[in-house]
């Protein structure tokens, strides 16, 4: 290391140090993000001045944008503290937020990656404690092989380096613009980390991509950026965290998701997301799918105090389509408030949406869906499907599902079951020889089966195992 | 030779001021018999099948259902000198199911999202389970290490003496061709979508996966065009002559029975086993109807 960029890393630390002490001092008596912080994790970030433009505009929408609070039902977000979060906004720790070693994590989260059964190479990557390499090699090789077919995945900083022209055609521009609602404003201002995947004309990524790029990416970040382009007649399934708990310090986690499906694409995103209980999850994810396009939407939310995430798809070619699986799982003091958004904006879009939700002990689940269909849609077709599934009467469950139908010659479907884990069906599996919890279990495994045949197994046994772990009331 | 014995059983649905069902209940059915209980809606057969299978719905009032064990009951298990007798009320259904209990639904759950297989290999492998704890206790017990899955991850972990995938397969192809079953069965989810006939099939198909001592088959017949009633009753018959299960049939109508021949035949009225006999005490039945049992019951009364 030559002596001018020591002196350079000195005067980058004495910087950071500088920016700690202002913004600790400030903090006392004004609240809020500032400009001043996001000026200096651009700058950290050595990002390209129209980045930093755009971060700033995102930071005026966020100031003047209210919170969210008129929704019928929705989650109580006056404990969410955004002024907590600007002191860990500090370039030299990774905003994801992260502890530094796997030691300091809370023993609840080491408890459930132990009966998970994750190595804890992969423990300290999926709780965002550095970034592990034990897969290198093989990332290495799927790399190469992906990278003569001028595929690219990488994460989402580097990506606003080396893949400037795309990202700044395609970064919260068309899909999810700042100005969408607070929290993606707040994204836009703050974002770090995340994936960056492009996918060229008529490529097909034959195997899912974050299975193997997990293990050496930034981590999960608390602001994270996905934004996935696949061009025309290309295909990509792209796989965001998994069902391991997420462990932030802070309690606000506020990602974004871009997907631009191109004509006759393909793209299937498939997230299981296991938040620790403190942290309000608040997401904004969007798709633009064109003609004849093709978008899965797998997620499961699981964790957290309270997490608001409806995934949409924008059906802007004809014949595009949609499909949607959704689940939730509520557990005491949380409220998950979830769904789907679906715009059929061409003639012959077609969409489903079938969502699942669990509550038990004064757990609520919400499902908000919208399905839009434009003036113009003409023999469109929708599909919804709710079913929910409550363990108790101290649970909640509610089903908001709006339909703007703008369009005569469509076909519109909706169908909401809500019930009790049924005594019957519990005493019919106890007369086999199963105890009242496995009895539970085998039902709500059966439930959620439609989600965990669509994940690739190891996420399945990951996801089943994790739906255990919450029956038992064994996760902090 | 396993014995079920049914003792002055008194029974009420369990909320506040249910209304009492059984008056008086006594019965008493042998590994390898064929008994069949009939009587009109509303008599009560329904009901003592739950509480012999420990429904929570029905509160024991008076009474007592014991299970006698012997040995050679459960194959070479030996079973423990002070473990041949067991107050089946004390137990939970899983227990009961452990020690040899089968009930065979009506109306059996549709559970979506589980396949039969998994299903069945789970029930096997914890009915194993339960009954190696019931009788020899949990001392062996030790912490539980998660051995991870080798093989299906969606079958569930594998511990030691589980009855694993591919030996399973075989048994329940063993069980299958038995009952003309067709193999496609086994992907589909437990009943969900499955015609009345199949569900009557899938139960007696249970019946023999789990080798119970008695099976309590309620009214299996109900909704059975012929040809599905003679598989059913196929299966019963091979229940009790494969395995040596003891048969408690529940039914309204002697038809089962010309497929099924019982051992003993026990009219139900009004909550108490009124009158029992053999094979031919059926037939009278279906000349005479249940009037005449009323009658001749009521006027000795």
């Amino acid at each position: 290391m030559s002596s001018d960029q020591d002196h350079l890393k000195e005067t980058d630390t004495e910087a950071r140090f500088e920016f700690k002490k202002e913004q600790k001092a400030a903090f006392a008596a004004e609240k809020g993000l500032t400009e001043e912080t996001i000026r200096v994790i651009s700058e950290d970030k050595d990002e390209p001045e129209w980045m930093l433009e755009r971060r700033l505009r995102a930071l005026k929408q966020y100031q003047k944008m209210p919170m969210p609070t008129d929704w019928p039902g929705q989650p109580d977000l006056s404990k969410v503290d955004v002024d907590e979060i600007v002191p860990y906004i500090r370039p030299d720790v990774e905003v994801r937020g992260g502890v530094d070693d796997w030691r300091d994590l809370p023993d609840d989260i080491k408890d459930t990656f132990d009966k998970l059964g994750i190595p804890e190479a992969e423990k300290n990557a999926l709780s965002g404690v550095g970034a592990q390499y034990e897969s290198e090699v093989v990332y290495q090789n799927m790399q190469e092989r992906w990278e003569e077919k001028g595929v690219v995945f990488m994460n989402m900083d580097q990506a606003v380096q080396e893949h400037e022209d795309i990202v700044k055609e395609y970064f919260m521009t068309k899909c999810v613009p700042p100005s969408d609602n607070k929290f993606a404003a707040l994204h836009g201002a703050i974002w770090s980390g995340g994936s960056f995947v492009y996918v060229p004309e008529d490529t097909t990524v034959d195997m899912p991509v974050q299975a193997y790029f997990r293990m050496n990416s930034e981590g999960m970040g608390q602001f994270e950026h996905t934004l996935i382009v696949a061009e025309k007649g290309s295909e990509v399934h792209y796989i965001e965290g998994c069902s391991a708990p997420k462990y932030s310090a802070f309690n606000l986690h506020s990602g974004g998701v871009e997907v631009f499906v191109g004509e006759d694409a393909h793209v299937q995103y498939s997230t299981v997301q296991n938040w620790s209980k403190n942290t309000y999850n608040l997401n904004t994810k969007r798709a633009i799918v064109e003609k004849n396009g093709r978008m899965e939407w797998i997620s499961g939310s699981m964790g957290s105090k309270a997490t608001m995430l409806y995934p949409a798809s924008i059906l802007k070619g004809r014949g595009a389509s949609d499909n949607h699986i959704t689940i939730a799982f509520a557990g005491e003091g949380q409220n998950i408030d979830t769904g789907a958004k679906v715009y059929h904006n061409a003639p012959d879009t077609k969409s489903t949406i079938e969502s699942k939700s669990i509550s038990k002990d004064g757990g609520r689940t919400n499902y908000r869906g919208l399905v839009h269909i434009a003036n113009g849609a003409t023999n469109s077709s929708t599909a919804v499907e709710c079913d929910a599934l409550m363990f108790d009467n101290e649970s909640t469950s509610d089903t908001m599902p709006y339909m703007e139908i703008n369009e005569s010659t469509v076909d519109v479907a909706h169908e909401a079951t809500v019930g009790k884990i049924g005594d019957e069906d519990i005493f019919y599996l106890q007369s086999r020889g199963l105890d009242d919890d496995d009895a539970k279990q085998m039902i709500v495994s059966g439930f959620i089966e439609p989600i965990t045949e669509e994940l690739p197994i190891e996420y399945a046994v990951e996801l089943n195992r994790l739906v255990e772990l919450e029956m038992e009331g064994s996760l902090g | 030779m396993a014995t079920l014995e049914i003792k002055n059983l008194h029974a009420r649905v369990a909320e506040e001021d249910g209304e009492q069902i059984l008056r008086g209940v006594d019965l008493e059915v042998k590994s390898g018999e064929i008994h069949a209980l009939m009587g009109p809606n509303g008599s009560g057969k329904s009901t003592t099948s739950k509480i012999i299978a420990g429904h929570p719905a029905y509160e024991v009032t008076d009474g007592e259902i014991l299970l006698h064990l012997e040995e050679g009951d459960f194959g070479d298990v030996d079973i423990p000198d002070d473990a041949r007798t067991w107050n089946l009320l004390e137990l939970e259904p899983n227990e009961r199911a452990a020690l040899g209990i089968f009930l065979g639904f009506q109306y059996p759950a549709e559970i979506e999202g589980v396949t039969m297989t998994n299903f069945l290999r789970t029930a096997l492998n914890a009915k194993l389970d339960e009954r190696e704890e019931l009788l020899f206790g949990d001392d062996e017990e030790e912490e539980e290490e998660d051995v991870g899955y080798d093989t299906s991850p969606m079958e569930g972990n594998v511990d030691d003496g589980e009855i694993g995938v591919a030996e399973f397969q075989k048994l329940l192809k063993e069980k299958m061709d038995l009952l003309d079953m067709d193999e496609k069965f086994m992907q589909r989810y437990l009943n969900a979508g499955f015609s009345g006939g199949e569900k009557k099939q899938n139960e007696v198909l249970q019946a023999a996966i789990l080798e119970p001592s008695i099976a309590v088959l309620d009214e299996i017949d109900s909704g059975l065009d012929i040809d599905r009633l003679q598989d059913v009753s196929k299966g019963i018959n091979a229940l009790r002559d494969e395995q040596g299960t003891g048969i408690l049939q529940i039914t309204h109508y002697q038809r089962i029975l010309e497929y099924v021949e019982p051992d003993h035949v026990h009219i139900m009225l009004d909550g108490k086993v009124v009158k029992s006999g053999d094979a031919s005490l059926a037939s009278e039945l279906e000349d005479k109807g249940y009037d005449w049992v009323r009658e001749e019951v009521y006027e000795a009364a």
